[in-house]
């Protein structure tokens, strides 16, 4: 294999009948190792995003990600399309297969443009900031809050812009004026000089002809003239009248139906399976003992549901049998103490044990978070077809590219011969970037010759899911005189991504932060905002706590450790302003703030609580985010709200336990979600401080838990150190 | 498996199956009319909402049999009769209600129950109608918006 040293390139070209086409890909060589694993093969290059110019003038941008909610197929278009000078009425998109084809680049040639010849083809670098774009944009992973501040600030805009300039640079030479008279709108190109106009497509072919710009020219903030504006969602209209395919919604003939029984120790195997009774039932096609899980194919999925419910399975014993939560919950504080104050380091700055045996008084804390599932309101699901060695699968996919390599490792099947069709999403929130339900359903399906769609039950969706970790933090602060620390000593337990998530915005200047391990077989999933869900309640509950031993207010103390950064305090003010701070609070009412740094974008909100009642009901939470600039502030806000929507629930609710080693809850009777009457009135303030791009779908989560503690505590002098909160008034729960 | 007639949208229908299968079920799989979601199957989540002779039910709870000779209503058929957006959905794009969408059949179903009894509800009676609804995108205050706007439509 050769030795790349150039990374990134754009590619162009045109399609036979006279369309553009204009690429931005990586090519291996780079440094991000998951990324590496992809490319195994010699010359295989990850082609990312595409802009097609088709011969009509209209544009068709092509997204390397998966529309879940987010808004990401008219935000990334959007993005290409400003910098692209487009008109946006005759802009559309397409989602970027999961194929091979797209993958390897003289596929991927073929696969886009048939059998045409690409004059123009150049490969040359692009900027460093390229490799981190690679890593989220390369693997197609829709998560992390990636899409728009890593593939569409340095993929889809960089297609437009350098589209742009070709097209720019054809119409130059056709009518033989200087670029520099020429500029660009609704996809027209116009020279005032002559009055000449001319749709962009009347260029295309010339411009294929041209080696891309290797460094082409960004619009600033005050050129945008899409992005920073609330366009609407493509993909709303088709969620109104029940038209939007997601994954459950497949139909393809001849197809039977899956239900699923997984393990309720997650681990264990299915010795044996009894199946006298189920498989005499209506439609039961057959019974399927896989060792880890069983299924039932039937006629339609009730049949399946009813029967494999019937299914007398006798599980393999794991060890954790015995396990409860609060074993679990002990492992976990055990783990701590075993570290002995001597665990992995994240952060150590200064001496924190020394400065707190110096300091006028320490102060230390223990908060603990249960395991949380996703519950996505569309139950796992996916459906195969497998067909003379061919895998073709479809299901709503955050890593689709990942899956078809899985599918093929498991079943020994070459890469190019899985198929991955990727529909929408009915919720992700980490749930659907797993491979378990894909190859549980091409498992099944390469049994039978005709398609399976297989559709867990909600109770499989809640106990077979891969869990945002229980963990335990414990914290002990050196405090002066004052009150205001001097050191900031923390331990946890569990860590993952991204490893920022335990680290604090406030300036003091002794810090050993530290994390160590526990296992226990209830498996990690990513769940929106992954660690900073965790670490954002510890960190601001405790930050909260010692505001109070300096007799100050959460808002005013987090000011005083926070003068040190603008960005923060910013964001602080316009939280605490919109909440009227400071204002006198009713009996049994409480503010509460918060603030959380994730994804490159920060976010301070302050809860109102009305503690009256038998639970606390959030009452209302203002919220301030800076992600640096915001793409589409109506879609960016509804991801805001999405997020304390969802935090809330957690935080207020959520509470999987572990009893004699199987997950307890099963549904949403006993793993209860926010509904309308408890919906808090939600106020998003958005700030463009021109900081890098952050993300959007994520880092509205991590500041509601802790905002709604300190709430509490605010209104009732209870510190809540563990969730779920409504259950506060029992203690511990 | 009994013959079951259904009147699903205006149109007539005939199946043949079981008389406890759900009426999700049948919808879905036997009148591939798939708008109509299934979320929970015990009547906890409301993304499987229809209307039986105009009453918002959950058909995932609600065996086919106990509809038998009724008039459904589906997100499919719940436009206006001259084709456009029923004012309910218009609002639902006006205000950009939906994030991932897979509830929201079931939300507009409700929606539209609630209008058609209470023309002009106020907050709690929005509470009371769509807390059977769970939205896990947290869509929540512009359902309560866009209901506001139809209202008014």
């Amino acid at each position: 294999m050769g030795k790349w040293t150039r990374r990134g390139f754009i590619a162009a070209g045109v399609v036979s009948g006279g369309a553009l086409m204009v690429g931005v890909g990586i090519r291996e060589g780079h440094r991000a190792p998951k990324l590496a694993k992809m490319m195994t093969e010699d010359g295989e290059t990850l082609v990312n995003v595409w802009v097609k110019l088709n011969t009509d003038n209209t544009i068709t941008a092509i997204v390397p990600h998966s529309e879940m909610g987010q808004g990401v197929f008219t935000s990334m278009t959007q993005m290409l399309a400003d910098e692209m000078d487009a008109d946006w009425n005759k802009v559309t998109y397409e989602q970027a297969p999961a194929h091979e084809a797209y993958a390897n680049y003289p596929l991927g040639r073929e696969f886009l443009m048939g059998d045409t010849k690409v004059p123009g083809m150049v490969q040359d670098s692009l900027n460093g900031g390229f490799l981190r774009i690679a890593q989220s944009m390369g693997l197609q992973i829709t998560g992390g809050s990636t899409a728009v501040r890593f593939t569409g600030m340095g993929g889809m805009r960089i297609a437009g812009a350098a589209a742009r300039e070709m097209i720019v640079k054809a119409a130059a030479k056709t009518w033989d004026v200087p670029a520099k008279e020429l500029h660009t709108e609704n996809s027209h190109v116009y020279h005032d000089a002559s009055g000449r106009s001319e749709p962009y497509a009347a260029f295309a072919e010339q411009a294929g002809e041209y080696a891309p710009p290797t460094q082409p020219k960004l619009k600033t903030p005050d050129e945008f003239k899409l992005m920073g504006k609330s366009l609407a969602r493509f993909d709303i209209p088709a969620k109104t009248d029940g038209t939007a395919e997601f994954g459950i919604d497949v139909d393809l003939p001849g197809m039977k139906y899956a239900a699923v029984m997984g393990p309720p120790v997650l681990g264990a195997e299915a010795e044996q399976v009894d199946e006298t009774y189920a498989a005499e039932m209506p439609g039961v096609i057959k019974v399927l003992n896989k060792g880890w899980f069983v299924a039932v194919v039937a006629d339609s999925y009730w049949q399946a549901e009813n029967a494999v419910r019937q299914l007398d399975v006798t599980w393999s014993k794991t060890g954790a049998e015995s396990l409860g939560q609060s074993d679990i919950y002990a492992m976990l504080g055990k783990a701590i103490d075993d570290a002995g104050g001597k665990g992995k380091k994240d952060i150590s700055v200064g001496n924190a044990r020394r400065a707190a045996d110096g300091a006028a008084r320490v102060y230390e804390a223990e908060y603990r978070v249960p395991f949380l599932a996703h519950a996505a309101m569309e139950p796992i699901n996916a459906t195969a077809w497998v067909r003379e060695g061919k895998v073709d699968f479809w299901s709503g996919l955050q890593n689709p590219l990942a899956v078809r390599d899985e599918i093929a490792g498991a079943f020994s099947i070459k890469k190019h011969d899985v198929t991955v069709h990727n529909v929408m999403l009915g919720g992700g929130f980490g749930r659907r970037s797993e491979a378990d339900y894909p190859l549980m359903s091409v498992e099944i399906a390469r049994e039978f010759d005709h398609p399976v769609k297989m559709i867990w039950s909600r109770e499989q969706d809640t106990q077979q899911d891969f869990y945002r970790p229980a963990s335990i933090s414990r914290f002990k602060a050196g405090l002066d005189d004052d009150g205001m620390p001097v050191s900031w000593e923390n331990t946890f337990v569990q860590k993952h991504d991204p490893p920022e998530a335990s680290h604090i915005p406030y300036k003091i200047d002794h810090q050993l932060i530290q994390h160590t391990e526990a296992e226990h077989h209830v498996r990690f999933g990513p769940w929106r905002a992954v660690d900073h869900t965790q670490h954002g309640f510890f960190i601001e509950s405790f930050i909260d706590e010692l505001a109070d031993q300096a007799g100050l207010d959460g808002y005013a103390y987090r000011r005083k450790l926070l003068e040190h950064s603008p960005r923060y305090l910013a964001v602080l003010d316009a939280a605490a302003e919109a909440a009227g701070w400071g204002r006198d609070m009713p009996e049994g009412r409480g503010l509460g703030i918060a603030l959380v740094d994730s994804f490159g974008t920060v976010v301070a909100q302050v809860v109102e609580v009305d503690v009256t009642g038998p639970e606390p009901k959030v009452v209302h939470v203002w919220c301030a985010a800076d992600p640096g600039y915001v793409m589409n502030p109506d879609g960016f806000t509804a991801q805001i709200e999405s997020g304390i929507i969802y935090g809330l629930t957690a935080a207020l609710y959520g509470n999987i336990t572990i009893e004699a080693g199987a997950v307890v809850q099963s549904n949403f009777h006993d793993y209860p979600m926010l509904r309308m009457r408890d919906a808090p009135g939600i106020t998003v303030k958005l700030i463009n401080s021109g900081a890098k791009v952050g993300g959007g779908g994520e880092p509205g989560t991590p500041p509601i838990a802790p905002a709604l503690a300190n709430a509490v505590f605010a209104a009732t002098g209870v510190r809540v150190r563990s969730q779920p909160i409504a259950n506060y008034k029992q203690g511990l729960t | 498996m009994a013959e079951t007639k259904l009147i699903v949208n205006g149109n007539e229908r005939s199946v043949d199956v079981d008389p406890s299968m759900p009426l999700l079920w049948v919808l879905r799989e036997q009148l591939k009319l798939n708008g109509t979601k299934f979320g929970c199957g015990i009547a906890q989540c409301g993304a499987c909402t229809v209307h039986l002779d105009g009453m918002p039910v959950r058909s995932c709870s609600t065996p086919v049999a106990a509809a038998d000779g009724a008039e459904i209503t589906t997100i499919e058929g719940v436009g206006n009769d001259d084709g456009t957006r029923h004012a309910v959905q218009a609002a639902w794009i006006e205000h950009q209600v939906p994030q991932c969408g897979y509830c929201q059949s079931g939300q507009i179903m409700s929606a539209v129950a609630l209008l058609r009894d209470n023309p002009d509800p106020t907050d709690e009676d929005i509470d009371a109608a769509m807390s059977g609804n769970i939205c896990r995108c947290g869509a929540y205050g512009r359902i309560r918006a866009a209901i506001k706007t139809a209202a008014r439509a």
